[in-house]
């Protein structure tokens, strides 16, 4: 009895650690004050590592069932792991600088911040419908409240309040669908759901499927539910924003993809449908509305639909090559994108952060290798030949192809020759455009990760993605 | 003599033997018991609420109310015909039905969580098996009556009122509850009449002071009582009618009936909570000692006693304390008792898994 | 018709006609006061189905703390209902197709439900419904037990986080260094020379 709860607890290991430790630095911050928060917010990374040290020892372990069928560990719930941890780190260490530079520093953000990697830690293992709200509900409470941190600004408190009440909205489609998927097949569980569907009632099962989907696609700002998406981006803290427009969605979409794979694998032609209305709506909201966007953290929202659709793309082919293609896709998509916003946060002009066009006009002349960084990343996110973001789309739209969906993969390359134009818009303002006001000096955290995730995209992707391709092909293989 | 008896029984067997059993007999049987139950309390509190105030004379050196009967001991009968025939007066901007409720709602709370009260072993209405959560669920919900009545007078001060005692109630609460838990840990059990009779032998089985958990319990004894006073707005705690700040408080619109029906609500709610301290902590029905004259008084006097003890407690406090200040009532609350509580029930539960070496 | 039907069809008309209370009162502390009565309500057919701790922990939650803090909130908030409902009707269309769709939708889902195998009674582990609840909640779902405990403590530093200010010119009460003051402290007995005072 005890020896089991140990093992369980053992394979548990990184949510129990990331949990305890969460507490313990909760604690620490609770009696020494705001003046921890450097500390707790190292602490904090290096708890994040140690958690991607355990998982890589784990590595190439079977499956192993835990608490009863709550959560498993596995190569996919561990590849999501890694990953979210890593953005959780880079995130911590980009807004544990930003907050001493605006005079915000509190405990709670990297305190916050581990919570909500542990609840994306909860969704990428989750195999059942209570762990996969539970994981939901943890990671999104933990993201209202980081969205409305720097709450004496209006705008930041009006992104955390439209999240929350939209995500309250989506946390009730999905529970009504889970309770409808509960009610018609008996069970809460992936497997025991796929084994209670040849006899379940497929009208019930369907509709509770579609909002459940619905739910979904709100947390991974797919549309059309994506409204909340450029306000959130537009008010909450960069810092923050980075995170969100990273782990969160990696999270969700290992979640659908496994919810629907093990869970539903029978009804596959129903979700595919569902899925392809999903990912060719995201494409087009997010492709046509980032073209008339004059802030760069909304147009990146909108890049961000974009971006969903695109990924949904390959879910929708609803084969383990396509599951890869999606793990490879959200892994550049996110490095891409916390790039983009780290370099949003390197530099400003007396101490008002660049946000808008005008703001970037001309900034090859003043910040040159800022420029190049950024123009990397958006050629990356563009989906120019050789750097990652075109290898990203290129494994998506061949395992939609592959799974027969032709025209799906010609939409989806037609909308991202759209979306590639705003991309190049920007990067036309910063090298062609005139204005060379002075801009403050340079936030070299925020410099280093954009750089890092500039060569990430360009030169080391080259090395990086044969080992990411069976990295991802192994995790995708555990759901078929 | 046993002629006339034996035809009154025949009788009663004539009019109950047939609807005995039947849902008529329960409705009128249990109907019964309420009244008796009812009437009983109403009965004591007449010279309870005389014994606080004689007591807190004579705590200043008063004589108290001496002048209606015999040391003054109808002197809460001829208050109460006062009362109700006083004209009640409802405000122009209140809101009615709200005002009037207000009153009874508190009235009434007070009265049913008697209903779970065992006052000696199967002297009780409903033996629940969640007795004590009942008596939790009851109590947490005597709020209502002060914040509607505070609300609903459309005034100023009555409003404050309200708004203090529905954050004072809902902050004490949480302690009650935890000190709740730490003796249904100990009882094993949630029914009132199983947690007194875990407490049989005598003194040093009471939870109050048995052994082997005397370095919690008392303190949580300490607690419960302290936070039953914070429950009832009694003094010191009685911040919601503080008169030097808020007039009375919630209770400022109120007159005649409706006022009277707030005042035996809240004595009643103070009882009940000293038979609560009685239930949990001190033995129930049990005697202090388990030996021959002790034993020889109806456990339902036991009861009794302890329950006016206790009372007598409430009002000592009262005569004795003075008022806290807001903010040190909320710091108590939050910031000793909850921790405090919360600690304790670890500990206890440590106890009960990994302290039965016997 | 035993005592169990009318108790049961009291306590649900109750029920019910106090939910439509809840939406139709015009004023929002008797909608809250409606909404409470619900509960209270509801708890009363938990337990009829003999469901008693479960009836306790919703009023104790529910009514005994959550609905007070509706209250205290609904109180405090001063909402013009009336300017509030002023261009309430350019959103009934939507409103309306959103509902006609979800109405189909829950006709189409109850149709389905008569396909519903089995009725779905979990098999209790322990007859008293206290220790049944217990054992469930700490062995099978002890996983989703904690991380709800989780999800609240987020929510408590949440609250926190976005509300707690400490402004710098309220003078705090320091009990301890209050108990601590002692007379050397802050007394100091000098004898004054007549027609001269003290010097600081």
């Amino acid at each position: 009895m005890m020896d089991v709860l140990v093992q369980q607890l053992f394979f548990a290991g990184a949510e129990v650690w990331l949990a305890v430790m969460a507490m313990v630095l909760l604690v620490v911050g609770a009696f020494v004050g705001n003046r921890a928060t450097a500390a707790i917010s190292y602490a904090s990374v290096l708890v994040l590592a140690a958690a991607v040290a355990f998982i890589i020892g784990l590595n190439g372990h079977p499956r192993v069932s835990l608490f009863g069928g709550a959560i498993s560990t596995d190569a996919l719930a561990n590849f999501g792991r890694i990953m979210v941890f890593v953005t959780a780190a880079l995130a911590i260490v980009l807004g544990d600088r930003w907050m001493k530079r605006v005079g915000l520093q509190k405990f709670e953000y990297p305190v916050l911040m581990l919570l909500a990697a542990l609840g994306m830690s909860v969704m990428v293992s989750a195999n059942s419908l209570i762990s996969l709200y539970l994981g939901i509900e943890m990671q999104s409470l933990a993201l209202y409240v980081l969205a409305a941190f720097s709450r004496d600004n209006p705008k930041s408190s009006e992104a955390g309040l439209k999240y929350f009440v939209l995500g309250a909205l989506s946390s009730g489609l999905l529970l009504y669908g889970i309770s409808l998927i509960y009610g018609f097949t008996g069970q809460v569980g992936f497997a025991e759901i796929a084994n209670a569907l040849p006899t379940s009632s497929k009208v019930g099962v369907v509709f509770g499927l579609v909002f459940m989907l619905a739910g979904l696609a709100f947390k991974v700002s797919a549309a059309p539910f994506h409204m909340w998406t450029p306000d959130v981006y537009e008010g909450a803290p960069t810092p923050v924003v980075a995170f969100f427009s990273s782990a969160p969605k990696l999270a969700a979409m290992i979640l659908t993809a496994r919810v629907l794979t093990e869970g539903f694998a029978l009804a596959t032609p129903e979700w595919q449908q569902v899925l392809i209305v999903i990912a060719v709506l995201s494409m087009i909201f997010g492709s046509f509305g980032g073209l008339v966007q004059g802030n760069i953290k909304r147009l990146l929202a909108y890049s961000s639909i974009a971006n969903m659709g695109f990924a949904l793309v390959g879910l929708a082919a609803g084969t383990a090559a396509g599951v890869q293609s999606v793990l490879i896709y959200m892994v550049i998509y996110m490095l891409t994108s916390l790039g983009l916003f780290a370099g949003l946060l390197v530099t400003a002009r007396q101490g008002r952060p660049l946000e808008s066009f005008e703001d970037f006009a001309g900034l090859a002349k003043v910040r040159p290798g800022l420029a190049l960084v950024m123009t990397l990343l958006l050629f990356s996110a563009a989906g120019i030949p050789p750097l990652a973001g075109f290898w990203g789309k290129f494994f998506v739209f061949k395992a939609a192809l592959d799974a027969g969906l032709v025209w799906l993969a010609v939409i989806g390359v037609v909308l991202s020759v759209i979306a590639a134009f705003y991309y190049l818009k920007l990067i036309k303002v910063m090298w062609f455009d005139e204005g060379d006001r002075p801009v403050d000096g340079i936030a070299w955290d925020a410099g280093l990760v954009a750089l890092a995730m500039a060569l990430f995209v360009g030169p080391i992707s080259w090395f990086v993605l044969p080992v990411l391709e069976p990295w991802a092909l192994r995790a995708a293989a555990i759901l078929f | 003599m046993n002629g006339v008896m034996q035809s009154v029984a025949n009788w009663w067997d004539g009019v109950w033997g047939p609807i005995s059993g039947t849902p008529v007999g329960w409705t009128l049987f249990t109907t019964g018991q309420i009244l008796l139950v009812t009437v009983g309390i109403l009965l004591s509190l007449a010279f309870l609420l005389l014994a606080d105030r004689k007591i807190w004379a004579g705590v200043q050196m008063r004589k108290g109310p001496n002048v209606v009967g015999p040391f003054g001991l109808l002197q809460s009968f001829a208050d109460f015909l006062k009362f109700v025939t006083k004209e009640i007066v409802i405000p122009a901007g209140s809101d009615k039905v709200v005002f009037l409720l207000a009153p009874l709602l508190t009235f009434i709370l007070a009265f049913i969580g008697w209903a779970v009260v065992p006052f000696a072993p199967g002297w009780v209405i409903a033996d629940l098996n969640v007795g004590i959560l009942y008596l939790f669920a009851i109590s947490s919900l005597g709020v209502y009556g002060i914040i509607m009545g505070g609300w609903a007078s459309n005034s100023k001060y009555p409003f404050l009122g309200g708004l203090r005692s529905a954050a004072q109630m809902v902050s004490y609460e949480v302690s009650i509850g935890f000190v709740i838990v730490t003796v249904i840990l100990l009882a094993g059990s949630m029914n009132l009449s199983d947690i007194v009779n875990n407490q049989a032998g005598g003194l040093a089985h009471w939870h109050a002071f048995a052994p082997k958990t005397l370095v919690i319990m008392f303190p949580m004894m300490v607690i419960f009582f302290v936070s039953a006073l914070a429950e009832t707005n009694r003094p010191p705690f009685d911040l919601p009618e503080a008169e030097s700040e808020l007039v009375a408080g919630y209770q400022v619109e109120y007159s005649s009936t409706p006022y009277l029906l707030f005042m035996i609500g809240e004595y009643a709610n103070i009882v009940l909570m000293c038979a609560m301290l009685t239930i949990l902590f001190f033995g129930g029905w049990h005697p202090p000692l388990d030996v021959a004259p002790l034993t020889w008084l109806h456990p339902f006097v036991w009861f009794a006693l302890k329950v006016v003890f206790w009372f007598f407690m409430f009002a000592m406090v009262k005569a004795i304390v003075p008022r806290y200040r807001y903010d040190q009532l909320m710091r108590l609350g939050w910031k000793v008792f909850l921790p405090t509580s919360l600690v304790a029930v670890a500990l206890v539960a440590a106890i009960q898994v990994y302290g039965r070496v016997s | 018709m035993g005592l169990y039907d009318i108790a049961f069809y009291i306590i649900s008309a109750i029920t019910v006609l106090a939910a439509v209370g809840v939406v139709a009162a015009r004023n929002p502390v008797h909608a809250v006061l409606f909404l409470i009565l619900a509960f209270f309500n509801a708890a009363g057919l938990m337990v009829l189905m003999g469901a008693e701790f479960l009836a306790m922990l919703l009023v104790v939650v529910y009514v005994g703390a959550v609905a007070v803090l509706f209250l205290f909130v609904v109180m405090m908030l001063d909402v013009d209902f009336v300017r509030l409902r002023q261009g309430f009707a350019q959103y009934l269309p939507a409103g309306l197709v959103g509902a006609i769709v979800l109405l189909v939708e829950m006709l189409v889902v109850t149709q389905a439900a008569k396909d519903i195998r089995q009725p779905m009674v979990a098999e209790l582990r322990h007859p008293e419904n206290v220790r049944a609840i217990g054992y469930e909640l700490y062995t099978d779902y002890a996983f989703y037990f904690q991380a709800c405990g989780i999800i609240l403590l987020i929510a408590m530093i949440g609250a926190i986080v976005l509300t707690l200010r400490h402004h710098p010119n309220v003078r705090r009460q320091n009990i301890a260094r209050q108990v601590g003051r002692r007379r050397e402290d802050s007394m100091e007995i000098v004898s004054v020379k007549t027609g001269s005072g003290v010097e600081e």
